[in-house]
């Protein structure tokens, strides 16, 4: 569009034809009140709050619908404005209740700061108030219909933006009212309810505190919290998120998680996990001291006894094993720093390629099916911009929700065309141009057909029929954003990554769970690739003198086990005895070091469990499943837990390993920078050379992961971060690729382990939420098919 | 062939629902008079209703409760064998039509909106029903009666009890 220019207030301003004044206003530092319009929802101009006066227009303009053209005058701050927006909030105010000094929103509400500003607490309505009883829609969702001005946000955002349209409005006039999907008349205990996904985003969009949440209402008010932005540790989108953090006796309790940050990868978006299911991080069952088995029995111990007594018994074993008989197993969870350090620690203190983590998609063939293109890996941004997208495999909107709510808005507001290719019905079909039903594990079978095997097709639809023309599409399509499911692994998600390479500008996403599990490949917690997909043995990581030939993998390291020849392993953040269903008799000759929050199925077999701190109590960096860096900040606090970070450095430094090898950190100390005896001198000294080129400054602590975030950076081929994007919180897209083909890419399906994590569950952490708990039981409790019914229209 | 499998309807009425939904550029035109004949056939809009509606138009049952709970002349509850409307819009205010509404209240000893014990009769009191030239009035089902006194109130009250009075739905 070209650009036009209009007056507002006197000042000369330019914006291309079309866009709405109120966003031309916002560019331009003149602030125009709003409550029912949502920038990227529907124009409903219900509220009149907006309202500006036009030259040469008889009546009074609303801002929010009104484009802007070519020699317009607009008014925008008369006495007249002031008068009609005042009168506005006077009727907004009719019926409601201005109890601020309760309400949730109180210090952050559009309304509050409206009526402050124009002086309209005041009312000529002699009328009793209409009260109501608030309503408690679902474990998360709360209404309080007299504090509502009907604006409409919440029946938009939860039809457009969620596709879920469980609000509406009945009733008209005065007594018109939000109104959820499950009406009294058909819930059991005759009470309004709302079946939904539960993100909570008609909470996040109501201006004033007529939606409540469950799990922060009545809790705080804004202003007695800290704001911490950091990233969500469910699901593998990574969503920036805000936590409100109060403190507590024993630490720092999250009391609320919210996107009032909205520069993240996610915008406006965060599912209900991300929004409520933080509570893990408060929950009772949290293990707040070291435990070491003694006469079958674990007992509280210090922490100086616990390390001491790993460190003695890995330095015992390692000596009188071998290396080779450790098995080491880390977390989804744990930051890109703990993940390298573990594996780190793992091939050079331990000496063993022995080393793993629960896998939620093939990263690995991802990574190698790759290697020599650039560009070709999406960032989670790309899905808001991507002109045509396929999504092949997955669920979004149950696994991976950011993604979907970016597709949905994509598709809405650009007009981006979706391809959907999957076994099953799944929900993002209904914004689909085309939608494929393969047949129950047709995955393979599609990805040869649109390589051109055509024999393929009747193995993966029943009706091939329009199969060759659905091809054609996708081939004719520029610039395709693929995103594959997690249940596309080795070569059939090779072959599919085959054939998006061949189509001009197609980019990537492999999705998988939680908020670090691609971060953990990236760092190497595999038992043949070195961090950045770098095959063992490799040149690049030369310096560890590791092992070079591949070590066990998970299932593996647990066959060992049960073969009576691993004698010690260390679990770091994971519950694999859980997840693969381990016989707890297999571990009895084993001796278990576990970390962890809970004493999950895998704590409770170990001889020493470590209480570990959450991802919200920790700094570092994550990397999601489509490859974007962010920052990972502390916001909660917690007595008696550690990181995880420290503890790895604790053990190792028991076990009399060299820490500054270790961890680079330290200046001066025992290196002279290299000068005198080149670059093959000690790690710490090439490090510090390394550090010195790149204008930073040596690591004072062993626990500073930024010390190792310097090591990655300097060695893990495609982790060239920008320091100040990272540190500033904006995310940043990597590709790690590995540099060299190598391993066979192998078929074993059970590799891979897909976590199978729906919007109301995470893993082991789930099991502690007890918001998520909560939902599962609300979700059968309502039983109707609500999410199954199509779309108005 | 109904479009609908066991439709709630009788088979003249699922019959034309069939075509109603065919005959606008978008379906859910179809939704207010659907939604009129269904209370014309059940007295009432009902659950099944409202589900059977939303299926045949594609519509979440929730847009068919927001665009019913709009218009106060589609009723979710039974209302009685007779329906009395009587306006109180200004025409009929000026000439009396409080005195009828009142006078129907004392008489069936019921208020708006509500219906007598016997199901026979139930009372509304409504806007204007464009009878004004003969105000007061007031609409018994879709019948109407008007330039009315109590006394004639009573009379129709009386013949409708009787089961004289013509019964259009
Ligand atoms: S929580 Fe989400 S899905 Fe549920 S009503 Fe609100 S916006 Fe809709
Ligand atoms: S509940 Fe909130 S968002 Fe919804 S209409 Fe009322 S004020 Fe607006
Ligand atoms: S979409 Fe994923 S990352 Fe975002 S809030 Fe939900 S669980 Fe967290
Ligand atoms: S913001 Fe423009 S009318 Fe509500
Ligand atoms: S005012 Fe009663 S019929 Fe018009």
């Amino acid at each position: 569009m070209p650009d036009v220019s209009f007056t507002v207030d006197g000042k000369k301003l330019t914006a291309p034809a079309g866009t709405l004044l109120i966003e031309a206003c916002k560019t331009a530092g003149i602030e125009i009140p709003a409550f029912c319009y949502y920038p990227g929802l529907s124009l409903q101009a219900a509220c009149r709050m907006c309202v500006v006066r036009q030259e040469k227009v008889p009546k009074l303009q609303t801002a929010c619908t009104t484009p802007v053209a070519e020699g317009q005058v607009f008014f925008t701050d008369t006495p007249e404005i002031v008068q009609a927006r005042k009168a506005t909030l006077q009727l907004l105010l009719g019926n409601h209740p201005l109890d601020c000094p309760v309400c949730d929103a109180g210090g952050e509400c559009e309304l509050q700061d409206m009526t402050f500003k124009y002086g309209a607490a005041d009312s000529f309505y002699a009328e009793p108030k209409n009260h109501r009883e608030e309503q408690k829609w679902s474990p998360v969702v709360y209404f309080d219909r007299p504090r509502c001005i009907l604006c409409y946000r919440c029946v938009r955002m939860c039809g457009e933006g969620m596709d879920v349209f469980a609000l509406g409005v009945e009733n008209r006039g005065s007594s018109a009212v939000i109104a959820p999907n499950v009406p009294a008349g058909l819930a059991p205990d005759h009470l309004n309810h709302v079946d939904c996904e539960q993100c909570g985003m008609c909470i996040d969009a109501c201006p004033v505190g007529a939606l409540t949440s469950g799990t922060y209402r009545y809790k705080t008010r804004p202003w007695e919290m800290n704001h911490v932005a950091t990233v969500c540790t469910h699901c593998g989108d990574g969503c920036k998120t805000t936590l409100g953090v109060r403190s507590t006796t024993d630490g720092a309790e999250i009391v609320r998680g919210d996107n009032r940050d909205r520069s993240g990868i996610n915008d406006d978006f965060l599912c209900n996990k991300g929004r409520y299911a933080f509570d893990f991080a408060n929950h009772a069952d949290r293990i707040q001291q070291p435990l070491v088995r003694k006469a079958g029995k674990l007992e509280p111990v210090s922490w100086e006894e616990a390390f001491t007594h790993i460190g003695k018994k890995f330095r015992e074993l390692r000596d009188a094993k071998g290396g080779d008989s450790f098995g080491v197993i880390g977390g989804n969870r744990l930051t890109n720093e703990e993940a390298y350090l573990l594996q780190k620690f793992a091939r050079t203190v331990i000496g063993t390629n022995n080393i793993d983590h629960h896998r939620t998609a093939d990263h690995v063939t991802f990574a190698q099916a790759l290697i020599g293109h650039k560009d070709r890996t999406a960032s989670l941004r790309d899905t808001k911009t991507a002109k045509s997208i396929l999504i092949f495999g997955g669920d979004p909107t149950n696994q991976s929700p950011a993604t979907a709510w970016n597709l949905r808005t994509n598709i809405r507001n650009n007009g981006a065309k979706l391809f959907v290719v999957n076994t099953e019905e799944i929900k993002l079909r209904r914004q689909a141009k085309a939608f494929v039903r393969l047949a129950p594990f047709g995955y393979g079978a599609m990805a040869a057909f649109l390589n051109g095997d055509d024999a393929s097709g009747p193995s993966a639809v029943s009706n091939v029929e329009a199969l060759a023309g659905f091809r054609d599409t996708l081939k004719a399509t520029e610039g395709l954003l693929i995103l594959i499911g997690s249940e596309l692994r080795g070569s059939e998600l090779k072959a599919l990554i085959e054939f998006g390479l061949t189509l001009p500008g197609a980019k990537f996403a492999l999705l998988s769970d939680y908020v670090n599990s691609k971060g953990a490949a990236d760092m190497g917690l595999l038992p043949d690739m070195l961090p950045g997909y770098t095959p063992v043995g490799s040149e690049i990581f030369a310096e560890y003198k590791a092992p070079a030939q591949a070590g066990l993998g998970l299932l593996e390291i647990f066959d060992a086990a049960a073969a009576g020849s691993l004698s010690a392993l260390y679990i770091v953040g994971s519950n694999p005895v859980l997840r693969y269903g381990v016989e707890p008799a297999s571990l009895k000759n084993t001796f278990v070091v576990v970390q962890d929050l809970f004493m999950t199925e895998t704590a409770v077999l170990a001889d020493v469990v470590l209480p570990a701190a959450n991802l919200y109590e920790k700094g570092g960096s994550v990397t999601n499943h489509y490859g974007d860096l962010q920052l990972v900040k502390k916001a909660g606090d917690r007595a008696g837990v550690r990181t995880d970070f420290e503890m790895i450095v604790r053990i190792a430094d028991k076990m009399d390993a060299h820490i500054p090898t270790l961890i680079p950190f330290g200046k001066g100390l025992r290196a002279d920078m290299g000068q005198t005896r080149g670059a093959q001198s000690g790690e710490a000294d090439r490090h510090a050379v390394w550090l010195t080129a790149q204008n930073l400054e040596p690591r004072l602590s062993p626990f500073d992961p930024f010390a190792i975030l310097d090591e990655i950076q300097r060695l893990v081929p495609g982790y060239d971060i920008l320091r100040l994007q990272l540190l500033s919180g904006n995310d940043q897209h990597l590709e790690p690729a590995a540099s060299q083909p190598l391993v066979q890419i192998g078929a074993r399906r059970d590799l891979v382990l897909p976590s199978g994590d729906t919007l109301f569950t995470s893993g082991t952490l789930g099991h502690y939420s007890d918001m998520l708990i909560d939902l599962q039981q609300n979700s059968r409790r309502e039983q109707l098919p609500i999410l199954d019914q199509t779309a108005a229209d | 062939m109904s479009a609908i499998q066991n439709s709630i309807f009788t088979p003249e009425t699922a019959a034309r629902f069939d075509k109603l939904a065919t005959i606008y550029p978008m379906k859910r035109s179809a939704l207010v008079p659907m939604l009129l004949y269904a209370q014309d056939e059940l007295g009432y809009i009902s659950e099944p209703a409202i589900t059977e509606i939303a299926k045949r138009l594609d519509l979440f049952d929730l847009d068919v409760r927001n665009v019913m709970s709009y218009y106060s002349m589609l009723r979710t509850k039974p209302a009685g064998k007779y329906n009395i409307q009587v306006c109180t819009n200004i025409s009929c205010m000026l000439r009396g039509g409080y005195e009828i509404l009142d006078h129907c209240k004392a008489k069936l000893g019921i208020g708006h909106k509500e219906v007598t014990a016997d199901k026979m009769f139930s009372l509304e009191e409504v806007e204007c029903i464009g009878a004004c030239c003969w105000a007061p009035a007031m609409q018994v089902n879709y019948n109407f009666h008007d330039d009315l006194t109590t006394v004639k109130v009573d009379d129709i009250i009386e013949q409708y009890r009787q089961g004289l009075g013509k019964d259009v739905k």
